[in-house]
């Protein structure tokens, strides 16, 4: 391939990848909007709020650390229940690096800088392009996209916090959710032994959010999911494999 | 208390657990059934995810997620666009949490 063909091809990758990352941008943006007018009035001003969301790059751990300035913890308690509540993000990175493990690593690792768990689910579960192998590209749009809006948003709810209705409409707090469903629906058609993982899941999440708290939850309730469906799998595969040799 | 070195702490704890699978996995070779084990993930995140979590989308209503989230399962079946079923579970939710709340 002769070099401005490959430029083409990248900046395709990168277009398709922005394409990718435009559902999310649009499920972060009120979110993003409502973290920063809730900042702003909790005390944590516009370069602060700001700093943040650049820096951090994940609403429910930027939320629970304004609600924990407020409330006037310290910095450890603060600094360590983001750690376990971004935990999850550790089992999500291992996945989706080894889905792309034909990408160079150290780009990997630089934009994984941007997983969250919705670049980690359009990572893993979009089935239109899962046939066309992910570049690092268009892992870099969907990535930039996410985090772009992450950041204007913040900055927005934060400038224009006291023209902001505290209530911006409870209706938008679905849009996230109803991507997650959008994602999963084609994907568990392609894998039909996957709406079983994730209904096992959510009844496990359901459990455990009674004992645990939220991030503990999700990280415990992925691992039992995973573990009896790759278990149910191996002993299908297993028993299919008997009735062949039958 | 200087938030901006609490900031500062929560991305090196938060960036840690993100960047370190990528740079270290291709160090060790992984068994079979781990790699399997990986494949079951996405399926199990995103159950977890979405419920119950989407019970909370309004704090006082749960059928105001459940509505939202029920319209965005039927068009998904019908294979709807993503952007249209993020539009009209958003207006769902909208439209219950104004009668119901």
């Amino acid at each position: 391939m002769s070099r401005t063909d490959s430029t083409l091809q990248t900046q395709r990758d990168f277009a398709l990848g922005c394409r990718a990352g435009l559902p999310i941008a649009i499920g972060y943006i009120p979110i993003a909007l409502a973290f920063g007018t809730v900042a702003e009035e909790c005390g944590l001003h516009l370069p602060l709020a700001v700093l943040m969301s650049m820096a951090v790059f994940a609403g429910a751990s930027q939320f629970m650390a304004v609600s924990m300035i407020v409330a006037g913890a310290g910095w450890l308690q603060i600094v360590t229940a983001t750690f376990f509540l971004n935990l999850r993000h550790l089992i999500m990175s291992l996945t989706a690096a080894e889905r792309l493990k034909h990408l160079p690593r150290g780009w990997l690792s630089a934009l994984f800088l941007g997983l969250t768990d919705e670049t980690f689910a359009v990572l893993t579960l979009d089935s239109e392009r899962q046939r066309s192998r992910k570049s690092t590209a268009f892992v870099a749009g969907l990535v930039l996209t996410a985090y772009a809006a992450w950041v204007t948003g913040t900055f927005l709810g934060s400038a224009f916090a006291r023209f902001i209705p505290p209530t911006l409409g409870s209706g938008m707090g679905v849009a996230l959710y109803a991507m997650f469903i959008g994602l999963l629906i084609p994907a568990v058609r392609a894998n039909r032994p996957g709406i079983v993982i994730a209904l096992a899941s959510m009844a496990f999440c359901s459990l455990f959010g009674q004992l645990l708290d939220h991030g503990w939850s999700v990280v415990a309730a992925t691992v039992s999911g995973a573990t009896l469906g790759s278990l149910i799998m191996q002993r299908k595969q297993a028993e299919e494999e008997r009735s062949e040799s039958d | 208390m200087d938030l901006a070195a609490v900031i500062l702490g929560m991305a090196l704890v938060t960036h840690i657990p993100r960047v370190l699978p990528p740079a270290v996995m291709r160090s060790v070779r992984l068994p079979a059934w781990f790699t399997h084990w990986l494949q079951c993930i996405p399926f199990a995140a995103l159950g977890a995810l979405i419920f119950p979590g989407i019970l909370k989308v309004n704090p006082e209503e749960p059928l105001v997620g459940l509505a939202g989230g029920l319209t965005a399962a039927l068009l998904a079946l019908l294979r709807a666009h993503i952007l249209i079923i993020m539009v009209l579970a958003i207006l769902t939710a909208s439209l219950c949490s104004y009668w119901l709340v």
